[in-house]
């Protein structure tokens, strides 16, 4: 005998949200869920030196998308642009579909599987709105892979399991 | 090993986390303005620790709670309060394991404090923000409150004195920025935030990220498993071993970890860490590492340095289970780590009857029926829960989460009639199949086009 499994609220290392899937990089190298807006940044196609910085507003489904020197992106039309459909389907291989359509709030019908799917559910529509909190959380995210390891103990993590086995 | 004994409840341990309970509950609607629920709970952790050093902050703190009047001091004072309970739940399990396994465990010595400069700036933003988080609750987080830690995050991280605070916060903002905002959450994990939580606000204190007093082992090692810890943007592997010393075998730990992204995950992390420490070779290559001079915390960590080390012979962690775990004594837990979850004890378990259901993987011993933990077993090495419920032999780690659960790190299982040993850490030191070998050179790909971007567009 053994004491029975504590719901869910009752464990301290209770899963809360899955670990992302591995995906290229090359063309998306930064996608994520936060703030509010499915938000990332996408290579330029032509100038190794310029990035596009995009997002959908998950509360009104308005979209942005522009430079990382501020010029608007010029591919921008009712429903996207190339960079935000990229940027969809990017996010919808790192969280899967279901996780990003019910964070901007986009009702997709149930075998949907596709980024384009969720911006067809949302429908975006276009509203200038700064680029440059986006490009931060992206040199952010590119500064982590600067700081050293240590092999002092964190012991914190313990609360962290590496998941991901249930197959 | 007396398993039975793991099977009776250990007397305080749901009491006390009754009272931890209605602490946290006050925690998901914020401490601003606490019901009738909430001061009663209040009170209950106050009274729960009146016997105690403890009793006169805390009973002040809950007063000025229930007042509207909060400041970080009280606030800590309720962190306090709350790990002495858990903490003294985790000394209750941990004892009732050691008593189980026959375990002897050296006493925490008296170590002098060591000192920690040059960080109460960093130290009080993290507290800042702890605050808020309590005052506003889960229900009241949004997007900018929890985008308010990042500034901190960043500088915590840099500085390797408070790593740990800075990798417990950046875990803890994460969920918080996928859940944000906290009204609309379907649940709110009200345990595991509050952990996370309490935590926080007690590495943020000053003098608790003091370095402690290292002293130095040397001795044959020999590997019994690896233990992976991840979130987002950190990764850590833990390898329990065995020592020999000359005062016999000990229980000790060597851990390496390093900030990452989330896109590098899966059996992606080791190259991440491989370059940080020769042991990983050495665990995918079963052999033992010589050590002369190895750092050691009173914890038993070992500060891992490869300069101490000397490749060893082959040293395979079944015969070491075997052989040398049930005499190995084990080091003394330090006493701001102390928390049922910091529970992770190897075992070895034989002679169960595996069964594996829909609600997963359970091992019959006599005396006690322990499920395995499968939300700790991972996708970066070879072991599954499919050749756990196969398996007639285990190496894992005693956890307590609520109950008893084993988090195993190998096995020995029946593979086409012939008994194979498949470790979880197997991929540590290189992959080994084809399969393992695409999702590193994936990985590679990724932290190559990463740091290809970094070097374009990061401005120093």
């Amino acid at each position: 005998m053994n004491a029975a499994r504590k719901p869910w609220e009752e464990r301290s290392a209770a899963l809360v949200v899955a670990p992302a899937r591995p995906r290229k990089l090359a063309k998306v190298p930064f996608v994520e869920l936060a703030d509010g807006r499915l938000q990332g940044v996408v290579s330029s196609g032509s100038d190794i030196e310029r990035v596009y910085v995009s997002s959908l507003t998950a509360a009104n489904h308005s979209f942005h998308c522009s430079t990382n020197n501020n010029r608007p992106c010029g591919g921008i039309r009712r429903g996207g642009c190339n960079h935000l459909r990229a940027l969809a389907d990017e996010a919808v291989l790192q969280y899967g579909v279901e996780r990003v359509a019910r964070y901007v709030r986009a009702e997709v019908a149930e075998d949907a599987t596709t980024g384009a799917a969720v911006l067809a559910a949302a429908d975006p529509w276009h509203e200038p709105s700064a680029g440059a909190p986006v490009f931060s959380r992206f040199l952010r995210h590119l500064a982590y892979l600067e700081l050293a390891a240590t092999t002092e103990p964190l012991p914190e993590l313990h609360w962290f399991p590496a998941g991901g086995a249930v197959r | 090993m007396r398993f039975d004994l793991l099977a009776a409840p250990v007397d305080g341990v749901s009491e006390a986390y009754e009272v931890v309970a209605g602490f946290d509950g006050a925690l998901v609607g914020g401490l601003l303005r606490p019901g009738a629920e909430q001061i009663a709970a209040l009170h209950a952790l106050a009274a729960a620790v009146s016997g105690t050093p403890l009793a006169g902050r805390v009973a002040e703190a809950v007063d000025k709670t229930i007042a509207g009047s909060i400041s970080d001091e009280h606030l800590a004072a309720l962190v306090a309060a709350r790990s002495a309970l858990l903490g003294a739940s985790h000394d209750a399990l941990l004892a009732r394991l050691d008593e189980a396994a026959g375990r002897g465990r050296e006493p925490w010595p008296a170590a002098g404090l060591g000192s920690l400069t040059g960080a109460d700036n960093l130290l009080a933003a993290a507290r800042s923000w702890l605050s808020d988080l309590a005052i506003a609750g889960w229900r009241g987080i949004d997007h900018d409150l929890v985008s308010h830690a990042d500034q901190a995050v960043q500088a915590l991280l840099a500085d390797l004195r408070l790593r740990r605070l800075g990798a417990l916060l950046d875990g803890f903002a994460g969920e918080l920025r996928a859940c944000a905002p906290g009204a609309t959450m379907p649940r709110v994990p009200v345990r595991r935030w509050a952990d996370l939580w309490a935590r926080a606000v007690l590495l943020a204190q000053p003098g608790a990220l003091a370095s402690t007093e290292v002293g130095t082992v040397s001795g044959r090692l020999l590997p019994l498993g690896v233990d992976l810890h991840e979130h987002p943007t950190a990764v850590q592997a833990q390898v329990h071993a065995v020592l020999e010393t000359a005062d016999g075998p000990r229980l000790v730990r060597a851990s390496v970890s390093t900030p990452k992204v989330d896109t590098l995950v899966g059996s992606g992390v080791w190259q991440l860490l491989r370059g940080h420490s020769a042991l990983l070779a050495a665990v995918t290559e079963q052999r033992a590492m010589d050590l002369t001079d190895m750092p050691v915390t009173a914890g038993g960590d070992l500060i891992w340095s490869d300069e101490h080390t000397k490749a060893g012979a082959p040293a395979e962690p079944f015969a070491t289970a075997r052989v040398q775990l049930a005499a190995a004594s084990a080091a003394p837990v330090p006493p701001l780590e102390r928390h049922p979850v910091r529970i992770a004890e190897p075992v070895l378990l034989e002679g169960y009857t595996a069964a594996a259901d829909d609600d997963g993987v359970t091992l019959t011993l006599p005396g006690l029926t322990v499920e395995v933990d499968v939300e700790r077993m991972h996708s970066a090495g070879p072991l599954t829960p499919a050749l756990v419920a196969a398996s007639t032999a285990c190496i894992g780690l005693l956890r307590w989460d609520g109950h008893w659960t084993i988090q195993p790190l190998a096995v020995e299982a029946q593979v086409k009639r012939k008994t194979v040993a498949v470790h979880a850490g197997a991929w540590a030191g290189g992959a080994a199949d084809a399969a393992g070998a695409k999702a590193e050179a994936a990985a590679a790909d990724a932290a190559k086009v990463l740091r290809e971007r970094a070097g374009r567009l990061l401005r120093r």
